[in-house]
Order: structure tokens, then C-alpha cells, then sequence
């Protein structure tokens, strides 16, 4: 959706801040944003908005590139944000990139102000 | 060749049932006329009472229309009474002067109603309730007239009374008995349907004996046995009906009560038949439809020639036709030698009686749910041995049937049925995602409809589900289930296999256990992490990110992301410094919301994750530790005073439950694990519904397990008495860790009692080896476990990127 936008990016940490099969919260203007690893150091970025009832996803147990969300148990694909399962939702990706072990996140601020 | 004659006098419906039976057996072997005393075509008089009631007009309840009678070739004569059988001209004579020849002549005539031998009788504004006139005669009394008096209080005197009152009109019933409908009601369904008329405004009296209708020229009183004296501008009569046998009588047949039939429903006259409740068979008249249709099939086989079939009698069941009323009623109660199986719902309304004698039901009465009544009665009819059925035949069809056939009853479960309660899902959905997603397995299921996904209450219906959708395809997993569906290996075998493997991480047990899937899933790996801690204390270290979050940060997420806070009240003991502590907590974080929970002790609601580390140094500054309120492990300890305070105190129950709670705070189990001591057998710190619940008696303590309050609620079994504290603490740690060792987690203490048995766990425990080296492992297990999490995490040393952010970030602008 931002193709035709020049895309900025903004370091925010190094992948090892972040547990393995774990989140962290990025405070960001438009709303927190959770950046997960997985078990195999792959990271993926997603609002931190369940789309079902607002449950923080960045709380969630994360497995293969899953999360699980702590509040009604929704689990979502890390890659692309869709809802595994029953009554199918999305969750928000936001663009992540790892470069030399930083985390840096794509253009977050301008995604996230332009929707809120 | 010329045809046969038939002659049907009654245009009522019995006397139309039979010709259209007849029409079906043998079209066109008749020349068929009917003569009807009413001037319509046939309707369907019981649908008079909803006429009555404004739900349907006339023209709704009409059966055949003057166009069927003509399209069948039937000569229909309506508003012309037969008034005479001429047996040896075989002709019949019509009021109208008509005179008609016939071959076979059907009487079925009929009823009248009973009226009562009283004075005042023959007033006019005095009625019955039997066709479209009386009913015209209602609502036109209605629209002049205010009071009215119903004499009888069954089925009719009932559905007139609702009708009349829907109509306006203040209305009075006058029952004999004590209880209305008391044919078909006992007293319990009599009592509640009456409370429900006169909540609709109509009164009742029972046992009212009518002594004279009263009135000048009209109706305009009726006066009782007693006395009183109640206003009337019109009098419905509904005491009964009496076989109409006039007809009969003058023509010479052979009459009783009713027309004297034989299993042909041929009367004395072998070309003379009838049906209906003009009829008497075997010393029995009718008054419902049913036996009619019976009797309609029978005769109109015998017109057509099948000699061989016959009428036998029928037993029929009631239902009350008053809109907002669920009432039904079959066969007998109240005979000796019979035995009843009663279920209540007082919040509901609902009263449910099943009369059996011989494990075979002979009478049934159902008030306020009705929807299985149609079963019982067809259970009552083929005279079936309930027996198989017993415990759950109150609950119905579905609870009932699924003992004996548990996949017909699913199968006969409309698609509107709803399966899982907590998700809201229905048959339909379930069936279609069998058939139309491949769903192959419960857990497809689940994952494509949610069905059994929360509290799984329904598994077995969805197993039952896919049984009848997939027939032979569905592969029924057999043996213990799997964990989860990363494995195919049953909680207890992954336990066992653990332990003689030796493996020591959950990726140790996921490769040597080939399981499916790379990392898990959020239900195996908290299981994993929990076996691993208990098999392998001090060894195995605690995998966080393979705890609920609530665990892995040590309180409960609310709704909105927030967290609530409960420190450990030892025992339910608290004093001012600890109050004041909590109460300079919550001003200092504005914590919104503090409460006194179901577990003696106080919870601060609505915490920022943020906040949590500082809260936790505050409270620890306090002394106070984690309550573990999150966590599956130990949570509280309840008391009551005791014998410290309480004048029937017969031990120190508050310092026993604190030495409980010492001794076992900080353990993690496979579920939470709640204990209570009470001082006394009041028992007032409800011991007997918890994990392991202590109640002392004079002698020392009875110790209880396996209690659980919830969504099932369990009552303990009694363990064991003991003498000492000593002991209570030892059969504690050795109970606890039998529990630890050998429940699968996420299973509490009472289904684990029910799966393995008491007589089990009290044969552990009372082998004083085994317990001795149950508890030195769970105490030794406590060396790891009993360490503050909010001590650890307020040093910040200990998962502190929970608590902070990774950045944060401020608008472009501002940059
Ligand atoms: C706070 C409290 C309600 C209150 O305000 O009183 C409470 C709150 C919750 N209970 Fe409870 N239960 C509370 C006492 C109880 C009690 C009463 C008791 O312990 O004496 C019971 C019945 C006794 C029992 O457990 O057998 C109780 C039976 C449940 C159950 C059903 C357990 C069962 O085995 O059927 C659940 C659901 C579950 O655990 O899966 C549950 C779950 C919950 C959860 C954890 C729901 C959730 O997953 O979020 C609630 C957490 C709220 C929170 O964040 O604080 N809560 N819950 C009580 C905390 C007591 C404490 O001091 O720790
Ligand atoms: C208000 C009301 C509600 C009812 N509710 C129910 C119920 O909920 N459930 C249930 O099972 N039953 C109910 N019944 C009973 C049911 O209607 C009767 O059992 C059924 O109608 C009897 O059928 P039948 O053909 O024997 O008599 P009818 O239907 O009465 O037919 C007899 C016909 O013969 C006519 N007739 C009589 N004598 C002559 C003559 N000499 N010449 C020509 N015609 C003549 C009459 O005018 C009448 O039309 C109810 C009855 C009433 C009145
Ligand atoms: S009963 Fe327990 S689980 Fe239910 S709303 Fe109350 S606190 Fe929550
Ligand atoms: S808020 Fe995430 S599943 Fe409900």
C-alpha cells in the first residue's frame, strides 16, 4: 500500500533485544507496534492490535512464524498478518528489515498517522 | 355397472377423514353424499379456540372447500340435519325434505356438549363450545356484554376462557375439582398453568360447585353452592361432551353411551358404519382427534373392501392451544404401583413429570417445555423399556437418545441446533465445514468454525458430528488423545518418555518425540514447559517464552492490555502496614479499580505493564510477595478465624492455613490449586469445594480433595483424618506432589480424582513410604520454585524487556 511512497526506515533496536520467540513493543505516534523474532532470528513487525478486540499481540506465544494472541487465543500469520482459522481477519504488517543485526522499521510513522 | 351408494351424514372430521381415506383406496367406487348440519364445508374444529382467540379467521381453518367436494364428484348438502334412517328402504331423510338412498350409510355425527341439569339453563346468553356459531356467539356477547363465566375447567372451558378474555371480556372459571385440567394436569402443571391464566387476568375458582344460572329474559348471574353470586352476560358451558346417539337410537342401533361399533366400526347394522365421537368401541368414547384418523383408516378400509384390518383403540396426548402456554399431557399418573421422575426449573417455569411403572412410561406431564414430549409419548406408546435411558430420559430427546444411540440423536439434530454454546455455532456450520473444508478431525473443526474451541464441552458432538457426516471415512481416534495436534502422543506418554529418555528442553522433546510441527504451538509447549520443571527440578530451566503471558509476567492481562495486581495474604491475613502500603500503591500509579476477590485477598485492577516492576518493588517493600493469581501453581489459601476467635472453633485454623501457605506458595502444578482450612465442620471457609481443603474436628483434621467450584461444580472427597499440623503439612506436599507428578496439565484436581479414582490417591497416601518421598520431592522441588517473581523483576535483573519498550518513536514532524 506504500509501494508509491519513497520508503523511509528507522532503526529501533537489535534483533537480539528481543527474545527468541518473543516481542517487543515500539511506542510509535499511530500506535504500538510489536516486533517479534522467531525461534529461527526472523523478524516480523505487526501493529500491536489484535483486529479481533484490541488484545496486545506482542503479549502472545509465539511458534514457527505465529502468534497467538492473549486474550481469545486468534493465531496469525508474523508474515502477512491473516488470521489462522474461523471469522478470517488481518492484522496490520508494518515494513521491517534487519540490517548488520539492527532491526529497522519501514516508514512506521507515516503508516501509522495516515490510518489513525 | 352402476355404483355403489355411500351416504355420509356428519360434515365434521371424522366423517371427512374417511371419505378422503376412502378416495384413496378407491376412487371412484362411490357415489358419494353428505349431508352436514352446520351451514359450511368441513373445518377443523379444534382450531375454533385460536378463531376465538383473533389468531386466525374462518377461512384459515377450512379443511376442503365446496371446490373439493365438487372435483371428487361428492354431493354435498350443508345446513340440512339427517332426521331419520329408514334401515329396510335404506334411505335417509333430510329436515329439508330430501330423501337419499344408499348401499353404506357412515354416521359421524358427532358430539354435543353437556349441559348441566341446572336452573337457568335454557336462558339466553348460555352456550357451549362446540362450532363456529357458539363462537360467533362469544365474540358477539364480547362486544355487548363484560362479564363472563366459564363452567368448566378443562381443555375447552380453558381455551374459551383465554379466548374470551382476549376478546375483552372479564372472565370467571368455575371448576368442580381442585385442580384445573385434572384429566390431563397433576396438581404441580395444574398450579402453574393456573398462575399463568390469572397473571393473564382470567379467575379461577376451584372447587366450585354452579347451583342456578340466574337472570331476566338473559343470562345475568350465576349463582354457586356456597352462595356467592358472580355477574355473567354470557355462560359458557364446557363440562364435557356426550356422544350424539339420537340418530342412532331411532334407527334401532344398537347404542350405549355412544354408537356401537365393532373393530370394523360397523354398528349393529352390518351396512351401517361410524367413526368419530358419536362412536363406542370396546365400552370406550373419544374426545380427541386422534383416535379419529385411526378410526378413518380402519373404516375406510372396510368400504373398499379390505376386510382384515381393524381398530383397536388409541391413546392420544393433550396440548393446550392458549398462545404462551407450553402444556402437553399423555396417558396416566397417580395410578399405584407407579413411580415418578420430576424435574424443576423454578427460574423458568418449567415442570416435567414422567409417570413409569415397570421401567415403562405410562403417563407423562410437561409444563413450560414441551419439545420432547412427542418422544416420551411415542416411548409410552410402543410400551419401550426405558430402562438404558433412565438417568437422563427427564432431559429429553437429545440427553435420552444419545445413551442408546448417541449418533441417531445427532443425526436427528436440525441444522439450526446450536453445538458449541460459547462460540455460538450451529450443526449447519459445523456439517458444512465437514463436508465442504475438508475438515477431517475435531481440530480442523475447531479451526474452521471455532465449535469446541473454548471450553470443549461439545468435543464429543463434534466427534459425533463427523462420524455421521464422513460415515466409514472418519477415523475416531482411539486411545488417549493426542496432546495437541503438533504430536500424536498422548499426554501421559510424553510424561513417561521424559523421564526414561532423560530429555531435558523442549527441543530435546519435540525432536526425539517427532513431533510435527518445528516449534509447537501455544498449547504443547506450556504443557512441555511444565513437565520438564516437575520432572527435572533444579536441572531444567524455566522456558518463559513458553508461558501465557500472564505467567510469563506475572499477572493477569485485563481485557483493555492491562494488568491487575494481587499480593499473597497469608491465610486471608492482612494488617495496616500492608493496607497502607497497597493504598499509597494505588494512589501513587492511580491504579482505577481495587477489589476484594472470591480468594481473601485484595486486587488492584487496571495496571499499566509499564508500571508493573515499580508497583511490585512498592509492595515488596511491604513484605508482600506474588499472589500468584496467573499462575498454575499454588493460589490461595482461605480461612476462617478459627478457634483463634470463633466461640465453635475446635482448631487454629487461620495459623494452619498460613503454615499451608508457606510451605506451598511459589509451586507450579498442573493446574491452579486452591486450599481452604476451616476451624470447625461449618465449615465457613468452604473447604469442601477446593483442591486440597482441611477441616478440623475436635479430634485434629479431615483432609479433603479433589473440590471445585467453576463452571462443574465438585464437592471433595474425604482423603484422610490426621491428628497434627505436621501431618496435615506432610499428606499437603505429598498430595501436591502426586498431583504435580502425574495429572496432565491444565487438569485440575477434581476430573484428575474422577479419571484415576479416590481409592488411588488415598492408597498413595496412606503408604507412608510413598508419601514421605512424595513430599521430600515436592519439598525439594520448592528449593527452585519458591522464589519471588516480582522480587526478581523489580531488581530489574530479570526480563526486563517485558516491562520497556524497544523505542519509541516520535512524529516525523518532530524530528
Ligand atoms: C479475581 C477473581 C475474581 C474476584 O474478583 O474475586 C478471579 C478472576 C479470574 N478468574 Fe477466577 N477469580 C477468582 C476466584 C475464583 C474462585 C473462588 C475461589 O478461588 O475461592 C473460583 C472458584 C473456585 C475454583 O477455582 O474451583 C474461580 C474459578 C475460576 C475458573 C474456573 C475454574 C475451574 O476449574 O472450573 C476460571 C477459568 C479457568 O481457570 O480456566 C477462572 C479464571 C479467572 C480469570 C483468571 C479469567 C482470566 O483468564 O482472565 C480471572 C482473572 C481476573 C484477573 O485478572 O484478576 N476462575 N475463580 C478471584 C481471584 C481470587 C484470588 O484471590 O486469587
Ligand atoms: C373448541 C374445540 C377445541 C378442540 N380442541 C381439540 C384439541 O386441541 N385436540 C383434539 O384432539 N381435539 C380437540 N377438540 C375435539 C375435536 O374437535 C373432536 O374430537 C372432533 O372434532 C370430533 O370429530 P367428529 O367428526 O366426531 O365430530 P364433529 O367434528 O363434531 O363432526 C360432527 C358433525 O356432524 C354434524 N351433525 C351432527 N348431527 C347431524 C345430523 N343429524 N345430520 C347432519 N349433520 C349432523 C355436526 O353438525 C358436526 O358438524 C376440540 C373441540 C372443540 C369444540
Ligand atoms: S466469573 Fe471470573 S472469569 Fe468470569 S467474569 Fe468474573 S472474574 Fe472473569
Ligand atoms: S483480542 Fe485477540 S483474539 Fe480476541
Amino acid at each position: 500500500m506504500n509501494a508509491m511512497l519513497p520508503q523511509s526506515w528507522v532503526a529501533v533496536g537489535r534483533v537480539t533485544d528481543i527474545p527468541r520467540r518473543g516481542a517487543r513493543v515500539v511506542k510509535a505516534p499511530g500506535g504500538d507496534i510489536a516486533v517479534f523474532r522467531t525461534g529461527a532470528d526472523e523478524v516480523y513487525a505487526l501493529r500491536d492490535r489484535c483486529p479481533h478486540g484490541n488484545g496486545p499481540l506482542s503479549n502472545g506465544i509465539v511458534h514457527d512464524r505465529k502468534v497467538t494472541c492473549p486474550l481469545h487465543g486468534m493465531v496469525f500469520d508474523l508474515t502477512d498478518g491473516h488470521s489462522i482459522g474461523p471469522d478470517a481477519c488481518q492484522a496490520r504488517t508494518i515494513p521491517v528489515r534487519v540490517v548488520a543485526g539492527v532491526i529497522e522499521l519501514g516508514n512506521p510513522l507515516y503508516t501509522e498517522t495516515a490510518s489513525a | 355397472m352402476t355404483k355403489e351408494r355411500l351416504v355420509v351424514i356428519g360434515n365434521g372430521m371424522a366423517g371427512i377423514r374417511t371419505v378422503e381415506e376412502l378416495l384413496l383406496r378407491a376412487p371412484g367406487r362411490y357415489d358419494i353424499t353428505v349431508f352436514g348440519a352446520e351451514p359450511h364445508p368441513n373445518y377443523n374444529r379444534i382450531m375454533l379456540s385460536p378463531v376465538l382467540a383473533g389468531e386466525k379467521s374462518f377461512e384459515q381453518i377450512i379443511l376442503n372447500g365446496r371446490d373439493w367436494y365438487e372435483a371428487n364428484g361428492i354431493t354435498l348438502h350443508t345446513g340440512d340435519r339427517i332426521e331419520g334412517i329408514d334401515r329396510t328402504a335404506k334411505t335417509v331423510t333430510s329436515v329439508g325434505g330430501k330423501t337419499v338412498a344408499y348401499d353404506k350409510l357412515l354416521l359421524a355425527i358427532g358430539s354435543d356438549p353437556v349441559v348441566l341439569p341446572i336452573p337457568g339453563k335454557e336462558l339466553p346468553g348460555v352456550i357451549g363450545f362446540r362450532d363456529l356459531s357458539d363462537v360467533e356467539a362469544m365474540v358477539a356477547a364480547a362486544k355487548t356484554g363484560t362479564h363472563a363465566v366459564v363452567i368448566g375447567g378443562g381443555l375447552l372451558g380453558l381455551e374459551a376462557a383465554n379466548g374470551l378474555a382476549l376478546n375483552g371480556m372479564e372472565v370467571t372459571v368455575l371448576h368442580l375439582m381442585g385442580t384445573i385440567m385434572e384429566r390431563q394436569l397433576d396438581e404441580a402443571a395444574g398450579w402453574l398453568l393456573q398462575a399463568e391464566l390469572e397473571g393473564r387476568g382470567i379467575k379461577i375458582i376451584t372447587k366450585a360447585q354452579t347451583e342456578a344460572i340466574l337472570g331476566d329474559g338473559k343470562v345475568q348471574k350465576v349463582r354457586l353452592a356456597d352462595g356467592r353470586e358472580l355477574d355473567a352476560d354470557l355462560v359458557v358451558m364446557a363440562v364435557g361432551i356426550r356422544p350424539n346417539t339420537a340418530l342412532g337410537k331411532l334407527a334401532g342401533l344398537e347404542v350405549n353411551r355412544g354408537i356401537v361399533v365393532d373393530d370394523r366400526m360397523v354398528t349393529s347394522d352390518p351396512d351401517i358404519l361410524s367413526v368419530g365421537e358419536c362412536v363406542e368401541h370396546r365400552g370406550q368414547t373419544y374426545g380427541l382427534v386422534a383416535p379419529l384418523w385411526d378410526m378413518a383408516k380402519v373404516c375406510a378400509d372396510h368400504l373398499a373392501g379390505a376386510p382384515e384390518s381393524a381398530y383397536t383403540g388409541t391413546v392420544s396426548a393433550t396440548r393446550l392451544k392458549v398462545t404462551g402456554v407450553e402444556l402437553y399431557s399423555a396417558g396416566t399418573f397417580g395410578d399405584a404401583g407407579t413411580e415418578d421422575i420430576v424435574f424443576r426449573d423454578g427460574a423458568r417455569g418449567v415442570y416435567k413429570r414422567i409417570v413409569l411403572r415397570d421401567n415403562r412410561i405410562v403417563g407423562t406431564v410437561l409444563y413450560g417445555d414441551t419439545k420432547d414430549g412427542p418422544w416420551y409419548f411415542q416411548l409410552l406408546k410402543d410400551a419401550e423399556d426405558i430402562a438404558p435411558l433412565r438417568d437422563t430420559l427427564i432431559f429429553g430427546q437429545g440427553a435420552g437418545a444419545q445413551a442408546q444411540d448417541p449418533f441417531a440423536a445427532v443425526a436427528a439434530l436440525p441444522d439450526t441446533a446450536e453445538i458449541c454454546g460459547c462460540n455460538g455455532v450451529n450443526k449447519g456450520t459445523v456439517v458444512a465445514a465437514i463436508r465442504d473444508k475438508g475438515c477431517c478431525s475435531v481440530e480442523d473443526v475447531r479451526t474452521h468454525t471455532k465449535a469446541s474451541a473454548s471450553c470443549g464441552g461439545c468435543t464429543g458432538l463434534v466427534e459425533k458430528l463427523l462420524a455421521c457426516t464422513l460415515g466409514d471415512g472418519y477415523q475416531a481416534q482411539t486411545g488417549p488423545k493426542p496432546m495437541c495436534k503438533c504430536t500424536h502422543l498422548a499426554h501421559d506418554d510424553v510424561r513417561r518418555l521424559i523421564v526414561i529418555d532423560k530429555l531435558k528442553s523442549i527441543p530435546a522433546v519435540m525432536q526425539a518425540l517427532e513431533w510435527t510441527t518445528a516449534e509447537g504451538c501455544a498449547s504443547c509447549r506450556p504443557a512441555l514447559n511444565y513437565y520438564l520443571m516437575c520432572a527435572w527440578p533444579g536441572e531444567y530451566k524455566d522456558d518463559n517464552q513458553s508461558r501465557f503471558i500472564n505467567e510469563r509476567v506475572h499477572a493477569n492481562i485485563q481485557k483493555d492490555g492491562t494488568y491487575s495486581v494481587v499480593p499473597r495474604m497469608w491465610g486471608g491475613l492482612t494488617n495496616a502496614s500492608e493496607l497502607r502500603a497497597i493504598a499509597d500503591v494505588v494512589e501513587r500509579f492511580q491504579i482505577p479499580t481495587v477489589k476484594v476477590t472470591g480468594g481473601q485477598r485484595i486486587d488492584l485492577l487496571g495496571v499499566k505493564k509499564e508500571d508493573l516492576p515499580a508497583v511490585w518493588s512498592d509492595l515488596n517493600k511491604a513484605g508482600m510477595v506474588s499472589g500468584h493469581a496467573y499462575a498454575k501453581g499454588l493460589r490461595t489459601v482461605k480461612t476462617c478465624v478459627g478457634s483463634e476467635w470463633c466461640r465453635f472453633g475446635t482448631q487454629a485454623s487461620m495459623s494452619m492455613g498460613v503454615k499451608l501457605e508457606k510451605m506451598t506458595w511459589g509451586t507450579w502444578t498442573p493446574h491452579k490449586f486452591k486450599m481452604a482450612v476451616s476451624g470447625c465442620p461449618r465449615n465457613c471457609a468452604e473447604a469442601t469445594i477446593k483442591d486440597f481443603g482441611v477441616v478440623a474436628v475436635d479430634s485434629g483434621w479431615e483432609l479433603h480433595v479433589g473440590g471445585n467450584g467453576g463452571l462443574h461444580v465438585r464437592a471433595t472427597d474425604l482423603l484422610m483424618k490426621v491428628e497434627t499440623e505436621d501431618e496435615v503439612l506432610e499428606v499437603c506436599g505429598a498430595f501436591l506432589q502426586l498431583y504435580r507428578e502425574e495429572a496432565r496439565y491444565l487438569e485440575r484436581t477434581a476430573p484428575w480424582i474422577e479419571r484415576v479414582g479416590i481409592d488411588y490417591v488415598r492408597a498413595r497416601m496412606e503408604d507412608v513410604e510413598v508419601r514421605e518421598a512424595l513430599h521430600q520431592r515436592f519439598l525439594y522441588s520448592q528449593k527452585f520454585e519458591q522464589i519471588d517473581p516480582w522480587a526478581e523483576r523489580a531488581s530489574g535483573a530479570v526480563d526486563n524487556h517485558e516491562f520497556a519498550p524497544l523505542a519509541s518513536l516520535v512524529p516525523l514532524a518532530a524530528e
